[in-house]
């Protein structure tokens, strides 16, 4: 018979530690060849592709482009994507409900990082699974688009207070869909006082000129800086 | 949904720290879980039983220490605890805080053998 008393294994550690050392290697490689990455993430429907096709079109005279794009099981928006000019990767997720460092990594086996300037990971429509995946991303941007309801920044605080962004998306629907900017702001404010609060419209002409403005200041200010922890 | 892949991380953590302390029966597994770390402790559990299932974690139960969001508020100049996870806001003198100290942690802290 075993009398031997009840131990106590001590471990202390984070359980998707492995996933955030990756995650720190990427953030280092991408610093190292000067790529400022862009992890974007909001609900199903929101708007990540259409922001990103008219997003990646206007910077591409300027800026050598790239994205990767998570979707479960389609490659439509890669498809799209593809139209504007850039360099665009699918990333099928199958039944995973968001991107984890690993699977970043293995999907840029290929490329030249060297050749990119700006690289956009679409995450999963989903505003809860995402937030815990660190990617090595310099910035990581939330989309709520108008016809979603303002309180969704309530109903998801841990990607909300997590974001460096919020975009509002959509914003040429916001008088038919009776959007309250105001509130959506201040709800925003409630979970996240700092991130700044951009509105866009992918289709509207100029509706993507603050946002491209934020992430050129970004990206000049970060090629200047070591990497940080998000 | 994403319970089910933090159960499998979890398991495999402990399945190496039971095998390295030559452990063959694991019966509790202590986790401290942020309030912010978007993980829900009931999907959480349902998901552990299946990824526990066949390994020396099968029998064990998972206590959570759910942790509060801590901010750093610039005007207090100290850290405070939020009352409300929705509102981030200092409890002392209501200014707007967005530095979290903690509230996302995701932690294994120990294992338990019977």
């Amino acid at each position: 018979m075993n009398y031997e008393a009840k131990r106590l294994i001590e471990i202390r550690q984070g359980v998707l530690s492995k996933n955030d050392q990756l995650a720190a290697e990427l953030r280092q490689r991408f610093h190292t060849f000067g790529v400022f990455v862009v992890n974007l993430l909001s609900s199903p429907g929101a708007g990540k592709t259409s922001l990103l096709e008219a997003t990646m079109r206007t910077m591409l005279s300027e800026y050598r482009v790239a994205a990767l794009v998570g979707d479960l099981a389609t490659d439509n928006d890669a498809r799209r994507l593809a139209r504007s000019g850039g360099l665009v990767r699918q990333i099928q997720t199958g039944d995973m409900c968001h991107l984890e460092a690993d699977i970043v990594a293995r999907h840029l086996e290929g490329w030249n990082l060297a050749e990119i300037d700006l690289l956009f990971i679409e995450n999963v429509g989903n505003l809860v699974c995402p937030a815990g995946y660190d990617l090595g991303e310099a910035a990581r941007v939330v989309l709520l688009s108008t016809t979603e309801g303002e309180d969704k920044p309530l109903k998801y605080p841990a990607t909300f207070a997590t974001a460096d962004a919020v975009l509002l998306t959509k914003m040429d629907l916001a008088g038919p869909v009776e959007f309250d900017q105001e509130l959506a702001e201040a709800n925003i404010r409630a979970i996240n006082p700092r991130a700044p609060i951009i509105a866009t419209s992918a289709r509207r002409a100029g509706g993507l000129e603050e946002w491209i403005a934020w992430l050129r200041t970004q990206m000049n200010r970060r090629s200047a800086t070591p990497p940080d922890a998000v | 949904m994403h319970e089910l892949s933090i159960a499998y991380n979890i398991v495999n953590i402990a399945s190496t720290a039971a095998a390295e302390a030559g452990v063959d029966e694991i019966s509790a597994v202590h986790l401290r879980i942020g309030v912010l770390a978007g993980v829900v402790a009931d999907a959480l559990r349902f998901s552990f039983a299946i990824a526990a299932e066949g390994t020396p974690l099968a029998k064990a139960e998972l206590l959570i220490e759910e942790v509060p969001v801590v901010v750093f508020c610039p005007h207090c100049n100290a850290e405070q605890t939020l009352p409300n996870p929705r509102l981030f806001r200092c409890p002392r003198c209501n200014q707007p805080c967005g530095q979290i100290i903690h509230g996302r942690e995701l932690e294994l802290v120990a294992l338990e053998t019977p």
